[in-house]
């Protein structure tokens, strides 16, 4: 078993990577990076030489690869007091202005916080009034978020988180088991446009009035959580909500003066210059 | 004179602990120097689903500043660090934290191997490891890594744990420098401390 890759195959990766397949990971943040790699080779039972030598080789390998790179641990309603935030104090925001919005999941990884939302609108009567755009790089990861089926184990957490946000129901009542697993109802989804989308060099696609991005931009080093935060800068309307993770912060980045912090806690920040 | 034969070459401290550890921490903070001359770095496994009061609860009695940082936040001298509940903590080159959701290790998030062995990556040699009470094995394979790159490693003695499975893991893993008693980590914590103001 390798114990440990020195920056230098790391190095080798990333550029294959990016040369022949064009994914950008050369300013991800060290120490997580190397994990996933280290996870790769024990996973796949590889060495640095025989991955380099599989991702240039073998073209097909690179969904698996960036399936298994990207972090994909989520939870529905993870930090349930945010999402409490959100239904009583976002959205109802948001809804003084406009009777139809637009949101984006950036990263949206196996969908639980694409669904939670879906449920969270439900709930509030406003679904049908609601388009959401769920994206991320990794394609497997995106027809799993749009199955929006999940191990049953993985409901007791969910179950526990959306008792937290007090919920209007029980989780059950939106999903039917099925040898094992939780099959969300699929009206849920309706409303959600899945697309593969690089947060690295995607292009801005749309604009939107809340955009969540939470625990992605983690495994991002500063620079291009700066680059990326311009990004969403831009793809938000003036007045617009950001939303990222409980521990990440804007403060260090260019756009930090055209956002106002609404919720330090749950970091949740507005638009307030273009 | 001087006990543990220290010097002034270390640049950060690093905690771990679990059950039986959260009144040896509240001890040892209690009666640090004030002007503690580098950054002590903490993971303790705690609940996931419990952000707030971990932090307070350890400031009551703490002598320095206890914080939960941020992602990417500079690791400054004096500050202890506690590792946020649900997300890994890992010590980056560039002497700055960064945080992760990835899968749970040891059954943990945030997790003490984690922590402990990106610190002995960047610290390398200039790391102290110290392995408190715990019901499990996390933070065997961290003290271990921080061997390995030539720090120092610390445990406490076992018969004063409330639960030993965490030291005794790490003792099984690789050589340990010391094996003490909460009151002997704080004496040692000031011995250190004098090295550096002298």
């Amino acid at each position: 078993m390798v114990q440990d890759i020195d920056i230098a195959d790391l190095k080798k990766i990333t550029e294959l990577v990016q040369g022949k397949y064009g994914y950008d990971f050369r300013n991800y943040a060290m120490s997580s990076f190397k994990r996933r790699m280290l996870r790769i080779l024990e996973l796949k039972n590889l060495t640095i030489e025989s991955l380099l030598k599989k991702l240039s080789d073998q073209p097909s390998f690179i969904e698996e690869f960036l399936d298994e790179l990207t972090v994909n641990v989520t939870e529905m309603f993870r930090d349930p007091g945010f999402w409490r935030i959100m239904r009583d104090e976002i959205i109802p925001g948001i809804l003084l202005n406009h009777k139809t919005f637009k949101i984006w999941h950036a990263g949206c990884s196996s969908g639980e916080e694409v669904l939670s939302m879906a449920i969270l609108l439900k709930e509030m009567g406003i679904h049908q009034d609601v388009q959401l755009f769920a994206s991320d790089l990794d394609v497997n990861i995106l027809e799993k978020a749009k199955a929006a089926t999940y191990p049953i184990k993985n409901m007791e957490l969910n179950e526990k988180n959306y008792i937290r946000y007090e919920g209007k129901k029980s989780l059950k009542e939106y999903y039917k088991e099925e040898n094992g697993k939780a099959v969300f109802d699929k009206e849920l989804m309706q409303n959600v446009s899945f697309r593969k989308h690089d947060l690295v060099k995607g292009e801005i696609f749309n604009k939107f009035d809340l955009v969540l991005c939470r625990n992605v931009m983690i495994y991002f080093n500063q620079s291009l959580q700066n680059e990326v935060l311009k990004k969403f800068h831009e793809s938000l309307f003036k007045y617009g909500y950001l939303a990222i993770g409980s521990k990440e912060s804007l403060i260090w980045c260019d756009v930090a003066s055209k956002f106002l912090v609404v919720n330090n806690e749950e970091k949740v920040y507005k638009k307030i210059k273009d | 004179m001087d006990k543990y034969n220290l010097n002034n070459s270390y640049k950060a401290v690093v905690i771990g602990g679990s059950a039986g550890s959260f009144q040896g921490i509240v001890k040892i903070l209690a009666q640090l120097p004030k002007t503690f001359p580098l950054p002590i770095i903490m993971c303790m496994h705690r609940l996931k689903h419990v952000r707030n009061g971990f932090v307070e609860a350890l400031s009551i009695k703490s002598v320095v500043q206890v914080v939960e940082p941020v992602d990417k936040e500079s690791i400054k001298k004096g500050v202890v660090y506690l590792a946020p509940s649900n997300y890994h903590m890992s010590v980056e080159l560039g002497n700055h934290f960064s945080m992760s959701t990835e899968e749970m290790v040891n059954n943990s998030r945030p997790a003490i191997d984690i922590t402990l062995g990106t610190a002995a990556y960047v610290y390398r040699d200039k790391l102290i490891g110290v392995l408190l009470s715990g019901a499990n094995r996390d933070g065997g394979l961290g003290m271990k890594h921080i061997k390995d790159k030539g720090g120092l490693t610390i445990v406490q003695e076992p018969t004063e744990c409330m639960i030993d499975t965490m030291p005794k893991a790490a003792l099984a893993l690789t050589k340990i420098d010391h094996t003490l008693k909460i009151d002997e980590i704080v004496e040692f914590l000031k011995e250190l401390d004098k090295h550096y103001t002298k």
